[in-house]
């Protein structure tokens, strides 16, 4: 079953990852990705960012995609956790897991969750820079990441 | 009527998050002809919603396009292209 959060708090990545596995034996292997807050993009210094959503949706989303991945792979389990609010560099934004028999599948399926989240999920993150705040716009790379998987 | 929500970019520019909007009387209401109705109102709504801008739209919370049906009581939201992760 996939567990999904949207939440304002950080979280602990160990605390996190030992959850999904804890009490099981049938788990051969778990990937995992942390997304963070980088000082800088497109050529311009960032000294934080707010993570705006769309409350209900978003979580449906997320719930989707690891369904999408459940229904791909054999997974044991998968963990979305996604933050929303205000941020500054360092912070971390994401975790995606995801545990199976074999690490093949745990990683496609970690992949593949990150790929869809980036062009699926509804948030959008508004930067804070030297120059005023500006809306992150989207990356072709992510929708040429996300259309791998069709194949 | 449906409910119209903006999100991240548009909500600024339309300076709106939230509104009621009575469905076009004509036809089977679709995305499309409520994109239509909204960009009439004025400039700032016919720029937002132009059709060369990637806006994305979602119908009850599910991704949706211009030919998506859309009946009373529906949520329909316009956003910009996702930036998440």
């Amino acid at each position: 079953m996939p567990r999904v959060r949207v939440q304002e708090a950080d979280f602990d990545v160990g605390r996190e990852l030992d959850a999904l596995t804890r009490g099981r034996v049938d788990v051969g292997g778990m990937a995992s990705f942390v997304g963070l807050v980088r000082d800088a993009n497109d050529g311009r210094a960032v000294r934080g960012m707010t993570l705006e959503h769309y409350p209900g949706m978003t979580e449906k989303a997320l719930e989707d995609i690891c369904a999408q991945a459940h229904a791909r792979w054999d997974l044991v389990d998968t963990l979305v956790i996604h933050r929303i609010g205000a941020m500054v560099p360092g912070d971390r934004i994401v975790l995606v897991a995801a545990a199976s028999a074999h690490r093949g599948e745990a990683f496609a399926a970690c992949e593949f969750i990150m790929d869809f989240l980036k062009t699926r999920a509804p948030f959008w993150k508004l930067e804070d820079t030297p120059e005023g705040s500006r809306w992150v716009e989207a990356r072709a790379s992510d929708d040429t990441a996300a259309e791998r998987w069709k194949s | 009527m449906v409910t119209v929500l903006y999100f991240a970019s548009l909500r600024e520019s339309l300076g709106c998050s939230r509104e009621q909007v009575a469905l076009p009387p004509a036809g089977t209401p679709t995305v499309s002809l409520l994109v239509d109705a909204l960009r009439s109102r004025d400039a700032r709504f016919g720029e937002a919603l132009a059709a060369g801008k990637p806006w994305r739209v979602a119908v009850n919370q599910q991704m949706a396009d211009p030919a998506t049906p859309i009946k009373p009581g529906d949520e329909v939201a316009f956003f910009p292209p996702v930036t998440g992760g």
